[in-house]
């Protein structure tokens, strides 16, 4: 099967040639939900923002290719690219405080996109948001739709950006931490919601996070990040059980359990981290742009 | 939402206060024919250096007094106000699309065509702003339309500078970000997204900025480089009222009140509109 999206020994660097990314492969099978687990700093939100044309313009790709449903992105003019992006993609970002246009109500928010990007009809595109809104559990969709983003909570904005990115049904969903900006109880609520909507309209997800626990519970595949290198990649459930490599054996055994809160938390070892800088030390030494 | 309604309530006496000045004075100028009590260019030697009503000697229909050549006052400052107002608006404005534009630009887009844009400020900056207006209006010619020129072309930089860093901050807003994944165009962004973030920034300065033009004419005036001399301005009869400051206070004392009253105005009057603006406050 094609993937939904194949990236390709995608390396990127800043201007002072400090890499970035070092040739990250993945693939996200249509309907899969890849985790992209990592430290902050690893590269994982840069992944998701480089497949989205969105990276900051002091990264730049030196080299690899991201294919989108098979479309070499690489091979698209700008225009074309955007509109590519634009209608199969979709991003679910980090913070709801700053995703959504503050002087903007909600409805017109969400209709907008649709109506004037995809083409749809206002009479259409109203009845979808409002669909979608009914399906991350929204109660009251009328007073939501003509809200102001400040006068939603964290939680509520965060279901208007999921049913934002399911709206236009789109084949492939960013989600940049999504969780990360809310509180714990709200998390488990929003990360279900992302779940449920995911299996229902079978949509991709490339679901960028730093919390182990959330990878279990969302996701089939895992791709492990270290300084921009990806170090192991597996299912989720044999990640787990057993992790190849002593970077993800190290970040299994730190994350907090709830069966024994008072452990003291455990930093990843010291001859781990010296074993990563050899790795890291090691691909990049005889790298050079294109011929990695 | 509590404290945007205590902020609410509080701006209400500030602008019925501001806006009720604003009014009053706008309607004097645009009825001055009509309003002002005598000829503001009529000359009458005898009656000279007249003081304003509640002192002896005053004369009814000179509420105010009169100046040194006889003449009201206040029919003088109500049409003075008209100038006063025009080149408020006209030259407020002006300044006000062409500042707003570039800064937008500069802001949103960032790289060549912010340097190029932020240089040109610098460097306009760099000239004193009033000495700049009299050179101006000492090259273009004095009149209304070169006055008008004169502010726009010194102040425009002051809504770049401020409407540059709004629209930057906007602009790594990640809702930015999201309508660039959706497909907008870059200019599409700019203008739907971004412009109606900054414009309670673009209201507040604008009125802030009539209050300046309303001093820069003054200012013009009082070193005679404004209109033509016959027609009153305030800071005309400022400058007049200089010279008779021991035997006729008044002449001085009550146009700088109208242009204290009606610069703190505008600036009061734009700060009460920006939180009526911005959907955060209201």
């Amino acid at each position: 099967m094609e993937p939904c999206l194949d990236i390709r020994r995608l390396s990127a660097v800043l201007p002072n040639g400090q890499r970035v990314l070092r040739s990250v492969s993945l693939a996200v099978q249509p309907g899969e939900v890849r985790a992209l687990v990592g430290e902050s700093g690893a590269g994982k939100t840069m992944i998701g923002k480089a497949v989205l044309g969105v990276l900051p313009k002091s990264v730049r790709v030196v080299e690899g290719d991201m294919l989108v449903e098979g479309e070499d992105l690489g091979h698209l003019d700008a225009k074309a690219r955007r509109t590519l992006i634009g209608a199969r993609t979709a991003l679910i970002p980090q913070d709801p405080l700053t995703a959504l246009n503050p002087s903007r109500r909600i409805g017109a928010q969400m209709t907008d996109r649709l109506v004037r990007i995809l083409g749809w009809s206002g009479e259409r595109a109203d009845t979808r948001i409002r669909q979608l809104l009914d399906e991350v559990q929204i109660r009251d969709p009328e007073r939501v739709l003509k809200s102001y983003p400040h006068e939603l909570s964290g939680g509520m904005r965060q279901r208007v950006l999921i049913a934002a990115a399911f709206a236009a049904e789109p084949r492939l969903i960013v989600a940049d931490e999504p969780t990360t900006a809310l509180d714990v109880t709200v998390q488990k609520q929003i990360l279900r919601l992302i779940a449920q909507l995911q299996r229902d309209h079978g949509t991709a997800i490339l679901f960028v996070t730093h919390d182990l626990g959330v990878v279990a519970k969302i996701s089939q595949k895992v791709s492990v990040l270290y300084a921009g290198k990806v170090v192991e990649e597996a299912e989720t459930a044999r990640l787990f059980a057993a992790p190849q490599h002593p970077y993800t054996r190290a970040l299994i055994a730190a994350t907090p359990r709830y069966t024994d809160p008072y452990a003291s938390l455990k930093p990843v070892d010291e001859s781990v981290l010296a074993g990563l800088a050899a790795e890291i030390a090691a691909a990049d030494k005889d790298w050079r742009p294109g011929h990695g | 939402m509590d404290e945007a309604r205590i902020s609410r309530r509080g701006l209400g006496p500030r602008l019925w206060l501001a806006g009720g000045w604003l009014v009053l004075a706008l309607l004097a100028a645009i009825f001055a024919p009509l309003v002002a009590p005598q000829d503001p260019l009529a000359q009458d030697l005898m009656l000279e250096r007249l003081p304003p009503f509640w002192l002896d000697g005053a004369e009814p229909g000179y509420w105010l007094g009169t100046d040194s050549l006889g003449r009201d006052l206040l029919s003088r400052l109500i049409f003075g106000g008209r100038i006063a107002f025009i080149v408020a608006f006209a030259a407020a404005t002006s300044a006000c699309l062409l500042g707003s534009a570039l800064g937008l630009i500069a802001g949103y887009f960032g790289g060549w065509a912010d340097r190029i844009i932020s240089r040109v400020v610098d460097i306009w900056m760099a000239f004193p702003p009033v000495l700049f207006a009299i050179l101006l209006v000492a090259v273009l010619g004095t009149g209304l339309s070169s006055v008008i020129l004169a502010i726009a072309i010194i102040d425009w930089t002051r809504f770049c500078r401020v409407i540059r860093a709004e629209a930057m901050s906007q602009a790594r807003m990640d809702y930015v970000e999201s309508a660039r994944i959706a497909g907008y165009g870059r200019i599409g962004i700019m203008l739907r997204e971004v412009l109606p973030n900054v414009l309670p920034s673009v209201v507040a300065l604008l009125s802030l900025e009539m209050g300046i033009a309303v001093i820069v004419e003054a200012i013009l005036s009082f070193v005679n480089l404004s209109i033509s001399t016959d027609d009153p301005t305030w800071g005309s009869i400022i400058a007049e009222g200089r010279l008779s400051i021991h035997q006729a206070w008044w002449v001085l004392v009550f146009p700088l009140i109208t242009l204290i009253l009606t610069v703190l105005s505008f600036s009061q009057f734009g700060e009460a509109l920006k939180a009526r603006f911005d959907p955060v406050l209201r």
